[in-house]
């Protein structure tokens, strides 16, 4: 009981000392996230879009295969990119192992089948309501899937807010891509695994509870920017 | 939707080059990976280190904690300059193939063998051996790290000193976790169980609970740490000068009272016992 109230107080602690070390850590966590998720929504939205728009043999598989991926464990995909990425690997001679960018990378291949699989869904339905309509425009394909992209880009909002929570909270794969260097790779989920090897467990559900109120005003602004261009532009 | 589109582009476009500006600064720095073990930089010793270092060479120190045997391995793949861990056997190995250019000694910390207040497999004193049979004997609860890491192969080499063969006595007491130095310690603290961990990482361990020194000073369990550079012949962009200028400064007398500074609650952690160098470094 006491190391909860620990936490909490020791939590506001943090936020209110403005601790330099601490804001470097969040920054780095955010710029990493937020990177991979700008990446992740331009593939994962294309892809999600174009597989909504069209028939193909083998659609129902490939359907299949991108939902199964949003279950991807990140350990496996920060073990995928570790061994492209080491010297050893295919990868090896650009030396990124260890590096923000490995971090990036392999938070693209976490979040990008969680967008393209829910905005599949999304365009779909959407599809399926004006399919009709854009026929007689003629506007099929690609020109369809970017129509309709726009149309749902308030539902698509929240599917990239659940990539980027996604992002934030990983801590498998950053770790084992980034490496936990101190100043350089440690982020936020890293570091509060870190605090907990070193049995300080208050200061590690500290770091938690800030990186919960981090991704809670993210989630926030996103929600009342989208509300605003709702009534705005809606 | 145009103009999403090339708000989204310029916001990736913005992030991109951000994460490549801290690559390409870093890239400018000079600054070496180190692949070593949860118990140096977990004990706080690199964090006292590097900074001295870094105001005598202007050299950065990135380091990689890792169990031992993943330390040398990170090492093989040529993914660390220099390699800083406790292993002599896998060490050796390590030089006989080819992956190190030379093992220079360090300093030594040691083990202890931490376990319940009220000691309940009676095994406090001063011999680990004995320790450990009582605790055998008792089948007490004991955490392991199972991690093939520098002190989980300590732990082997110690019951079998001890006289314990482990594959035909362990059963539900004897608990392989395979985690690091710290995870393990929290399972131990919370199952109350008896375990084998280097001195700093105790002393800066907080979540101790009833548990409490109960065997330490025995000579058998003094454990030497030794350095090694990844040998430029198998990984070329190995970053041979500066690495050698760390390997060169831990042994110096400057890197050697460093070392023996540290301290915790006015206890020292690791005892300087490098060799007077044979050769002179330029």
């Amino acid at each position: 009981m006491n190391s909860l109230t620990d936490a909490f107080f020791g939590a506001f602690q943090l936020i209110l000392r403005a601790d330099p070390t601490l804001l470097s850590i969040i920054g780095l966590s955010l710029q990493v996230s937020v990177t991979a998720v700008a990446i992740a929504s331009i593939l994962g939205l294309a892809l999600g879009s174009l597989v909504a728009v069209s028939r193909f043999p083998g659609r129902g598989l490939v359907i299949a295969v991108l939902n199964a991926t949003m279950g991807l464990p990140p350990v496996v995909i920060g073990l995928l990119v570790y061994l492209l990425l080491s010297r050893a690997g295919p990868l090896g001679a650009y030396g990124l192992l260890f590096t923000p960018t490995a971090m990036v990378i392999a938070q693209v291949i976490l979040i990008t089948p969680i967008i393209a699989a829910l905005s599949r869904q999304t365009i779909e339905d959407a599809w399926r309501e004006y399919r009709e309509q854009l026929a007689s425009l003629g506007v099929r394909g690609a020109s369809a899937a970017r129509t309709l992209l726009w149309d749902s880009r308030f539902s698509l909002v929240t599917i990239t807010l659940a990539g980027l929570g996604r992002a934030c909270a990983e801590v498998g794969a950053v770790m084992i891509v980034g490496g936990n260097i101190d100043g350089v790779t440690r982020v936020m989920t890293t570091a509060i695994a870190l605090e907990t090897t070193k049995g300080d467990l208050p200061l590690a559900l500290s770091l938690g509870i800030v990186l919960v109120l981090i991704v809670l005003a993210i989630n926030i602004l996103a929600q009342s920017l989208k509300s605003f261009a709702e009534r705005r532009y809606g | 939707m145009t103009k999403q589109l090339r708000l989204q582009a310029l916001g990736v476009v913005g992030a991109c080059l951000a994460t490549i500006g801290i690559n390409a600064a870093n890239a400018q720095e000079r600054f070496i990976t180190v692949a070593s073990t949860t118990s140096t930089e977990q004990s706080g010793l690199f964090g006292h280190l590097l900074p001295i270092f870094k105001k005598d060479t202007g050299i950065d120190v990135r380091v990689v904690a890792l169990g031992t045997g993943q330390a040398l391995d990170t090492g093989r793949r040529g993914d660390a300059d220099v390699v800083f861990v406790h292993d002599k056997v896998a060490e050796e190995k390590f030089i006989a193939e080819g992956f190190g250019v030379e093992r220079i000694e360090v300093m030594y910390n040691d083990f202890v063998l931490v376990g319940p207040k009220v000691d309940p497999a009676k095994a406090n004193g001063r011999d680990i051996s004995v320790g450990l049979k009582r605790v055998a004997d008792s089948k007490a609860a004991f955490v392991s790290r199972g991690d093939k890491s520098g002190t989980h192969a300590a732990e082997l080499r110690y019951w079998k000193a001890a006289g314990v063969d482990l594959d035909a006595t362990k059963g539900a007491w004897y608990r392989e976790t395979g985690s690091g130095m710290g995870p393990a310690l929290n399972t131990a603290s919370a199952m109350n169980a008896y375990i084998l961990t280097d001195r700093g990482t105790w002393l800066s361990f907080k979540n101790r609970g009833e548990l409490a020194i109960q065997v330490e000073g025995d000579a058998k369990l003094f454990n030497q740490y030794g350095v090694m550079l990844v040998n430029p012949a198998k990984h070329a962009h190995v970053k041979k000068d500066l690495g050698q200028r760390f390997i060169d400064w831990v042994v110096s007398p400057a890197g050697q009272k460093a070392i023996a500074d540290y301290k915790i609650g006015g206890e020292q952690l690791f005892f300087p016992n490098a060799k007077p160098p044979m050769k002179k470094a330029a």
